[in-house]
């Protein structure tokens, strides 16, 4: 297996919105996310978090810095980071079935070992007796769940997710939880997880690191202190309840500088 | 509601068109009365009139509306993807929009002459830019996270074009199409006006000139009935197609 450390070094990136002034998204941001590490990026809406790992994802071009993956500098997509996004991003037309499949297709497999892996993995989620069905006919957590098979099925090294629980209902949020963690603990991967909910990011991650109002830089990463897998129960624990509180503080610091600038701007 | 009641319109108006002619409220010379039509378009059939000029219209309205769909939705989604090639054909395909298509049937005429040819570009013209505009505005507005998706499993552009593009600008382009179809018709009789010998059109126009006006408004209501079913046939395909949507 490749070596999957990330190393993000003084990565800017500038948005050029189709009208108005271009838009400096991140500012030198440098990273480095371990091999195996659950790695949550935290931070008020607009710091550039998602644009992050877009960059990572290779699906935009890093114009300024450096991203490795390994060794080698990140260059366009590939099947060794698989994405989950926010909105689920299935193919409409492909069923359940054929929207995990998709990914297998693209790989050297033979049509019996393609069948059997997108079924290995339509039942880890457990939405075995929906193969037949089309995304529009799925529950919001249906359809993520559809997402995490799809990306995981093409095993990918790293697993990169954009707010991939942000859409749901809280309780299936929370189930949600468990599923990813009870799969990490299966499978583990080099995980970067987007999010602005401060406890999902203590619960689920290794370490957590926050980003600053845009122009968006790495404030500071704050270790979670997990030693295996969490526990629901750890919600309940002091610790987990400070290093909220404390996240939650830094994070909404940075909100409030995003309005007042963005006030300021007016 | 039920079909007796929502066609009840137009069982209405046919009452009307056997009733007034022949109470002379209007010259049946200038409305013969359904009942004649009728008989004139049974005739059209067991002559063989219907067949060789239906058939004729139809190879043309397919071979017509097939190219422009064809090449219309392909070049619609290449103008999506390359903006080279959107920066050079756009500007073109804004200024024909507008511009009645059947004003080119001249034009055709002169390049092409007086047969099937003139024809089938005639209505390639019209369907071409229905189908540009569907598929571009259909690849224009597919989901970047759908392409980069496609990208990270392991798709080339290539096959992010034909298995991600394609069928996200599916609805669209279909919609399109439905509009083509509209056109075609349009263009295949107005063409059949113009260029003589055969087509539904040249039936209409010829019988016409000629007085036989029952056989004219039979040629019309065969033209408007087989427009109607191709359309509600489209539709159904359509819906087929796309039962993957919410």
């Amino acid at each position: 297996m490749a070596a999957t450390e990330i190393a993000f070094e003084h990565v800017s990136h500038t948005y050029h919105p189709p009208r108005g002034k271009p838009v400096l998204a991140l500012d030198r941001v440098s990273l480095a996310v371990r091999e195996r590490e659950f790695m949550a990026l935290l931070g008020p809406s607009g710091c550039g978090k998602s644009t992050l790992l877009y960059l990572l994802g290779g699906f935009l071009p890093v114009e300024e810095g450096r991203i490795t993956v390994g060794r080698s500098p990140v260059a366009g997509p590939g099947p060794d980071r698989g994405i989950v996004f926010q909105n689920f991003a299935l193919f409409p037309w492909k069923t359940v079935r054929q929207n995990v499949l998709y990914g297998l297709e693209k790989q050297n497999l033979s049509r019996a070992e393609r069948e059997r892996r997108a079924q290995e993995f339509i039942d880890l989620v457990h939405l075995d007796g929906f193969e037949h069905s089309y995304p529009s006919q799925l529950s919001g957590g249906m359809k993520q769940r559809v997402a995490i098979a799809r990306t995981l099925a093409i095993d990918p090294e790293i697993l990169l997710m954009d707010e991939p629980f942000g859409a749901l209902d809280a309780q299936t949020r929370g189930l949600m939880h468990e599923e990813l963690l009870s799969i990490m603990e299966r499978a583990p991967k080099t995980v970067v997880f987007v999010t602005h909910d401060v406890r999902e990011a203590v619960y689920l991650a290794d370490r957590v690191a926050v980003m600053s109002a845009r122009p968006g830089r790495i404030k500071e990463i704050v270790e979670t202190g997990h030693v295996g897998r969490p526990s629901p129960e750890i919600v309940k624990s002091r610790d987990f309840i400070d290093k909220v509180d404390y996240l939650w503080n830094s994070v909404r610091q940075e909100a409030l500088l995003a309005q007042s600038e963005r006030s300021g701007a007016w | 509601m039920k079909p007796v009641v929502r066609y009840a319109p137009l069982l209405l108006l046919a009452l009307l068109w056997e009733v007034v002619p022949r109470a002379h409220l209007i010259d049946p010379r200038s409305l013969p009365p359904l009942s004649a039509v009728a008989v004139a378009w049974w005739d059209l059939v067991t002559s063989g009139d219907l067949w060789t000029n239906g058939i004729s219209s139809l190879v043309n309205l397919s071979a017509g509306l097939l190219l422009g769909v064809l090449i219309g939705a392909a070049l619609g989604i290449l103008m999506a993807w390359y903006g080279m090639l959107d920066d050079v054909v756009h500007p073109l395909v804004r200024a024909l929009y507008p511009m009645p298509k059947s004003a080119l049937i001249p034009v055709m005429i002169l390049w092409l002459g007086l047969g099937a040819a003139s024809k089938i570009a005639s209505i390639f013209m019209g369907c071409l830019l229905p189908a540009v505009l569907s598929a571009y505005n259909g690849a224009r507005g597919v989901d970047r996270v759908l392409i980069w998706s496609a990208l990270a499993a392991g798709a080339t552009r290539r096959a992010v074009l034909w298995e991600v593009i394609l069928p996200a600008a599916m609805p669209e382009i279909l919609a399109g199409i439905r509009t083509a179809l509209a056109l075609s018709f349009i263009l295949m009789v107005a063409s059949e006006f113009l260029i003589g010998q055969t087509g539904m059109g040249y039936l209409i126009s010829f019988r016409g000139e000629s007085g036989a006006y029952d056989s004219m408004f039979a040629g019309v209501l065969t033209v408007s009935a087989v427009g109607f079913l191709a359309d509600r046939a489209y539709l159904w395909a359509m819906q087929r197609a796309l039962i993957w949507r919410e």
